[in-house]
């Protein structure tokens, strides 16, 4: 067992620390909040100059093939900077279905550019009655000369309006909800019969809704075999999970971190209000929390590569579950110990609570993945 | 970065399996699983096994008959035993007591009462706590004062866990009750059979004689059974109280109960079905289960800090905390799981030696009792609360 980090570890944990630092001062945020695209396209040509963004890609696409762990650092400064930029969705989760479902044409075509920060791709996977079920697909696409013809709905796609792919499932064989006829499609955003309504989500990133309308897509847009795609996407997901847990940690610090300073300075009835025992107490529930939560994003980062697995499977999913509720905890009682100014625009803390708040809906919340550990619970308690 | 245990500790734990495998007595194990009391004479035996093994001092240096383990092994060991259904050690001898003897005591002490605590010759209680000083212990009464060689002692002490089978007590006393609360406390080893002392039975609300009042009228104790300074003695109390909270998550135990909860769930009926394949309840076992894989994780980052030389902070608070809450979760359950069933109080079929018939089955007798005991877990070895306080004080520095 070690926990530490190589010396290459922490140079990447401290560049990116350091760049996010850099662009993402609270009014600098706003101004990219408010901005057409919504984030800094600066930040983003910093994080691919600096090679950041080709951290997950393999090195056979000019990527730096790094670890779970090195996916963590990345997301956690990310998390604990409120950055805006779809790194995990692009460079994480959609690259990875790129890498395991696509061939060495699909492969070799795109995954360079988005190792290069150059193209950024998004995942259309949630329709609005699929609440979080990767297999409940009723986006359909049914076979035509020369490639595909796509019709249905996707929402919150995260990233969508940046994208210059989207990779879109939909269903091409059996009924709603089976397992099997499930397919992978690259979709050019400005195919005919394509809707987008763009929108900002209500903790900061953008996202979007499609409309597909018979949208054609040729062959060589199909990722893997048809019908096959539901395995890469759990697996996908799983390591989009393991990033995700590593951003709320990042933010569940940032927020402890502004909470602990606000009880040490806030005076009320002529003491610091951190002075109070019952609001201690409340600091030392977040703070355990915060260690448990963090332990399990360890073990999702740990685990998140390794080949696919029921105990994999069960350990993001116990992961993603322990963060929630941690993240959920951190933020409404965040709030609650800055009382008033907790609840304003102007401070930076409200913003990290809604990021730790809404994590949960994306990717699954905590009941989505109670169930699916559930699912797989054995007669073991789990061993090391 | 890696979450696995190293080769030569796969190959360590593949040596204590084998070991409980061949010397763990099956009747022992089995009433440790079935959550049922065990004897003074249970316990020693087990003792004594793992004497002979010489793994009964795992937490002592080499020198003194100790293992020598590092803090994974230890970890190791505490989880296999608990996963093989190996009883808990009572550690106030050699888990407490001894470390602060090795670490305080003068050669005298400790080539005395060491070889006895490793022989199982003393059995050793604690005498910490007191009807006016609980989570404020330095506030304790118990008087020692210096007559020539000895110190009479006079007060009393509560809580002690298994008094009535101890043959000697390690004290806090008051030797200076003019300094401010921690200074003039001292560190007295005492022996039971001495003049003046009295235990009476504490009855806990399961019905169990686990603890008692200890008294003291007059008690006469040589001068050579102080440990360390006089005055002094808190030095030791804080380095004890370090020892007894290191373990105190008990992973192991937790993975054990929950394994029996799975069976049990698995025993019992819900609309014809095994209650595990109930939706809801299954959900409860899934959480606990989680919650208890984030505590491991825990404990092996604090593990793996310790192997390299970190000293525990408030981290091992926030695991007492966790360690304690998971494992009453777990007895909550599998109280739960019995429904009707955990409501018949039978004393006679939770003891060593019941020969008869259960009303029910083996394991339905002792869930509700021990769930009732084990309210215990979040009130001794510093409340949950005073944890709190702990790190309020270590990491938030408020």
């Amino acid at each position: 067992m070690d926990f530490t980090l190589s010396s290459e570890q922490q140079m990447l944990q401290d560049t990116v620390a350091r760049l996010a630092r850099d662009h993402y001062s609270f009014e600098a945020r706003k101004g990219y909040y408010r901005s057409e695209a919504g984030m800094s396209p600066d930040f983003w040509n910093q994080l691919a100059e600096l090679g950041l963004c080709s951290v997950p890609i393999d090195q056979a696409h000019g990527g730096f093939g790094g670890s779970g762990v090195d996916n963590w650092l990345i997301m956690a400064e990310l998390g604990r900077n409120l950055c805006l930029e779809p790194f995990l969705q692009s460079q994480i989760h959609a690259a990875g279905l790129l890498q395991q479902l696509g061939d060495a044409d699909q492969q070799g075509q795109w995954l360079g550019q988005v190792a290069e920060g150059a193209l950024q791709l998004a995942v259309a996977l949630e329709e609005p009655q699929s609440h979080y079920q990767l297999h409940d697909v009723q986006t359909c696409a049914r076979p035509v000369d020369g490639g595909w013809r796509l019709s249905g709905r996707k929402v919150a796609v995260v990233g969508g309006a940046s994208a210059g792919l989207i990779l879109v499932s939909a269903r091409t064989a059996g009924d709603d909800r089976d397992d099997q006829g499930i397919s992978l499609f690259l979709l050019e955003p400005q195919a005919v019969g394509l809707k987008r309504h763009d929108y900002p989500c209500i903790d900061g990133p953008r996202a979007s809704d499609l409309i597909l309308d018979d949208v054609f897509v040729a062959e060589g847009a199909l990722l893997g075999k048809a019908g096959e795609a539901l395995p890469a996407l759990r697996y996908q997901q799983g390591r989009a999970i393991a990033g995700q847990c590593a951003e709320a940690v990042g933010g569940m610090q940032e927020a402890f971190r502004l909470t602990l300073d606000y009880l040490k300075t806030r005076k009320q009835f002529g003491a610091p209000i951190g002075k109070f025992q019952v609001l201690q107490h409340r600091m030392a529930d977040m703070r355990a929390e915060l260690e448990m939560a963090t332990s399990m994003a360890i073990l999702a980062a740990c685990v998140a590569d390794q080949a696919d697995s029921d105990e994999r499977s069960r350990q993001l999913a116990a992961a993603k579950f322990v963060v929630v509720r941690a993240a959920r905890l951190i933020a409404e009682q965040a709030i609650q110990l800055h009382g008033g100014i907790g609840m304003t625009w102007e401070y930076n803390l409200a913003h990290h609570a809604k990021r730790l708040v809404m994590l949960s809906h994306q990717l699954g919340d905590d009941d989505h993945h109670l169930q699916a550990y559930a699912r797989l619970l054995t007669d073991r308690a789990h061993a090391h | 970065m890696d979450i696995n245990y190293t080769p030569a500790e796969l190959e360590f734990r593949a040596e204590v399996r084998a070991f409980l495998h061949d010397a763990l007595p099956q009747d022992i194990a089995a009433q440790v699983r079935l959550g049922k009391h065990l004897s003074k004479d249970d316990h020693q035996r087990w003792q004594r096994i793992l004497a002979g093994r010489g793994w009964y001092a795992a937490n002592w240096p080499v020198a003194f008959g100790g293992t020598g383990w590092g803090v994974v092994q230890k970890h190791i060991f505490e989880e296999e035993c608990a996963a093989f259904g190996a009883p808990r050690l009572i550690s106030f001898g050699v888990n407490m007591v001894a470390p602060v003897i090795i670490k305080f005591g003068n050669p005298a002490q400790q080539a005395h009462y060491l070889p006895r605590i490793l022989s199982g010759e003393d059995w050793w209680c604690q005498g910490y706590s007191e009807p006016g000083a609980g989570s404020d212990l330095a506030s304790l009464k118990t008087r020692a004062v210096r007559e020539g060689d000895h110190y009479v002692v006079n007060g009393q002490k509560t809580w002690t866990t298994l008094g009535q089978h101890a043959n000697m007590i390690f004290c806090l006393v008051r030797t200076d009750s003019e300094a401010q609360q921690q200074r003039g406390i001292s560190f007295l080893l005492i022996d039971m059979t001495t003049p003046g002392i009295s235990v009476r039975p504490i009855i806990t609300l399961e019905g169990e004689h686990e603890v008692n009042e200890v008294f003291f009228d007059n008690v006469r104790v040589p001068v050579e059974n102080l440990v360390g300074e006089e005055n002094q003695g808190w030095t030791c109390a804080k380095y004890l109280l370090t020892h007894e909270r290191t373990g105190q998550a008990s992973i192991g135990q937790s993975k054990a109960a929950l394994a029996h909860l799975k069976q049990v769930a698995r025993e019992e009926l819900r609309n014809g079905r095994p209650l595990l394949d109930d939706p809801q309840f299954r959900l409860q076992v899934a959480e606990v289960e989680i919650q208890l894989l984030a505590i491991e994780m825990s404990t092996l980052r604090i593990l793996a800090a310790a192997q390299a030389g970190e000293v525990p902070g408030a981290e091992s608070s926030i695991l007492k905390i966790k360690g304690s809450e998971i494992r009453q979760a777990i007895s909550h359950l599998l109280r739960k799981a019995l429904g009707t069933k955990a409501l018949p109080f039978l004393e006679e079929e939770l003891h060593d030696g019941f020969a008869g018939t259960p009303l029910h089955s083996d394991y339905s007798a002792a869930p509700a009792s021990q769930y009732f005991n084990l309210r215990k877990l979040s009130i001794y070895g510093g409340s949950n609360e005073i944890q709190k306080n702990i790190i309020v004080k270590m990491i938030l520095e408020l």
